[in-house]
């Protein structure tokens, strides 16, 4: 009976030895990826070019890994000192125009032009004034912002900050770095700022 | 040539139950190009349903029908096996008839 | 518009405007269900399918052939089922061939058409007449309705377009840092008031989102397939251009099919 076995088990050690499957490596599917797109408009081929956040996060989504608590700390303070605050030391901006850009989905696609002014979309994911049922649910409910956390300096700095590159306080945030990558402009970040700080604006009323 | 019509009609106990999808853009005139110019209205004006040889519907639409416009009526009278005609024509007086057999 | 009344018992005019409403949340979401299901009748999909049916049955190209021979994998003129089974590992091609890859290579290979003529403008712009390659792609779909998913993994190409289409999916970039899976990796998400399958960890979700495609999409008046639905993702996610029938269009539709494997076909369908 044992010999039995044994003969069995080398048959089947053979047979699975010739379909040995090996998975395609990271430089074969980067490659891959690189070879199917094609630069359109304004959109280029250097979007495919990841960023070290961009990686690290991709491979931690893809693998169920989590970034590991030191890298991650260290990671966002590098990304902390990057933030530039606006030079006049003026946050707010007007909340109306705010509004008009959380409404805006456009801007950067292959689609638009560079004569395009980009939207923050930034209903496509959060709640924020209370009149618009049309929003996502991919971020947290920004409704009552300001009125919950108060309109000191130190809310208004992490604001700015937050919405500037997120990955200061969240290193695989899912949100866009609307001031690092060119977004949006710094008056346009002002007025989103206004929306969400200013007692006035519909979100905190 | 326009392309065709999908009518189906099914005999029902209160009558025979007709639906028809029709192929047409159904331009309002009112929509802007990416140019800035008004794309020309184009759509259907009248639609006659006939059973045996006599109108069952008469219809006259405008721009607010929606593009590949999706009828659906009730009439009394027709029977399993006969069949009924639909025509449209449409401002360009372009015009499109298909038949289909009551099931 | 007026109607005469006549032998008319009752008569419904669908007029296609979406019911625009200031309910609360759980009612709007409510009534764009039941738009849903109003639209699901008469779905404009079938004219294309009917198009797509004379286009597949009719001489064409320089040999002068119809599609009816074309091999999907399931014999050379067996259409029916076809769509379920694909992306799949072809040997007269050396490679692993979604629908909408292996149309072209028939097209080319038994009608004798120019392949770069073929693919040029693979989709309708608005207000245009569908394309011959939508048309067909509807056809084909159609002919699968109802039959299970079916994505083979057994070809070890084919494992290879489901890892590279799974490295894909994770992969953030651009300058919005999206990923596929920024939107749909995670259950329960909703952009606006547009439920987002998660594709890689819900298997209904990732069921439904591979079976109701291609489709006729309501907000722009014609039917899309899958390869267009890649291309109109990555555009949004601030990516260039995604060439149609390119390496990563199929590795993603494998890994897309994949996850679906066991779901029933069900397209075209219609989507807002």
């Amino acid at each position: 009976m044992k010999k039995q076995a044994l003969w069995t088990a080398l048959g089947l050690t053979v047979v699975a030895g010739c379909a040995t499957y090996v998975a395609p490596t990271k430089e074969e599917s980067t490659q891959a990826i690189k070879s199917s797109f094609n630069a359109r408009g304004i959109a280029k081929l250097d979007r495919l070019d990841q960023t070290e956040i961009q990686a690290i996060c991709s491979d931690a989504q893809r693998t169920g890994k989590e970034v590991p608590k030191a890298e991650r700390e260290a990671l966002e303070k590098k990304v902390l000192a990057t933030i530039r605050y606006p030079a006049d030391g003026k946050y707010l901006g007007d909340f109306k125009s705010g509004e008009r850009i959380a409404q805006s989905g456009v801007g950067m696609q292959w689609s638009d032009s560079d004569k395009t002014v980009n939207g923050g979309n930034c209903y496509a994911c959060h709640q924020l004034a209370p009149q618009e049922i049309s929003h996502g649910n991919i971020g947290p409910t920004l409704l009552g912002y300001g009125k919950k956390r108060g309109y000191g300096e130190p809310v208004v700095r992490y604001t700015w900050g937050k919405i500037w590159n997120t990955h200061a306080f969240n290193l695989c945030s899912q949100m866009p770095r609307y001031g690092d990558a060119g977004i949006l402009t710094e008056a346009q970040i002002k007025d989103v700022m206004a929306l969400l700080l200013d007692p006035n604006s519909p979100v905190n009323k | 040539m326009p392309d065709p019509m999908r009518i189906r009609a099914t005999e029902q106990p209160d009558g025979v139950d007709v639906r028809v999808l029709m192929s047409h853009e159904m331009e309002t005139g009112q929509r802007r190009d990416s140019a800035g110019a008004i794309v020309p209205a184009w759509f259907i004006q009248t639609v006659v349903v006939s059973y045996a040889g006599k109108p069952v519907l008469n219809a006259e639409w405008g721009p607010a029908v929606a593009k590949n416009p999706y009828l659906q009526f009730k009439f009394k009278g027709g029977k399993k096996g006969e069949k009924i005609s639909i025509t449209w024509v449409d401002n360009r007086g372009e015009t499109r008839t298909d038949e289909a057999t009551i099931g | 518009m007026k109607m005469h009344r006549g032998r008319i018992a009752a008569a419904a005019l669908f007029l296609g405007c979406a019911a625009a409403s200031a309910y609360a949340q759980g009612s709007a979401t409510d009534e764009i269900a039941r738009y849903r299901a109003m639209l699901a009748d008469g779905n404009p999909a079938e004219l294309v399918v009917a198009r797509g049916e004379e286009l597949w049955k009719t001489r064409r190209g320089a040999k002068n052939v119809s599609l009816e021979q074309c091999d999907f994998g399931l014999g050379a003129g067996v259409l029916k089922g076809a769509y379920a089974q694909m992306p799949r590992y072809f040997a007269d091609a050396d490679q692993v061939m979604d629908f909408e890859s292996r149309l072209v290579w028939c097209m080319v290979n038994l009608q004798g058409m120019d392949r770069a003529a073929v693919t040029k403008n693979p989709y309708s712009g608005a207000g245009q007449r569908q394309t011959d390659l939508e048309a067909l792609t509807a056809y084909g779909v159609e002919m699968s309705r109802g039959i299970p998913v079916n994505v083979p993994q057994s070809h070890p190409k084919e494992r290879a377009a489901y890892d590279r289409g799974r490295y894909a999916f994770y992969m953030r970039g651009g300058p919005y840092d999206f990923s596929c899976a920024t939107c749909h990796g995670v259950t329960g998400q909703r952009i606006r008031l547009q439920d987002l399958p998660n594709i890689a960890g819900n298997k209904p979700d990732a069921d439904r989102a591979f079976t109701t495609w291609p489709a006729y999409r309501v907000s722009q008046g014609a039917l899309r397939t899958m390869q267009w639905r890649l291309n109109d993702c990555f555009r949004q996610q601030r990516f260039p251009d995604l060439v149609f029938l390119s390496p990563t269009s199929v590795d993603l539709i494998t890994f897309l099919g994949v996850n679906a494997n066991g779901a029933k076909m069900d397209a075209p369908a219609i989507k807002r």
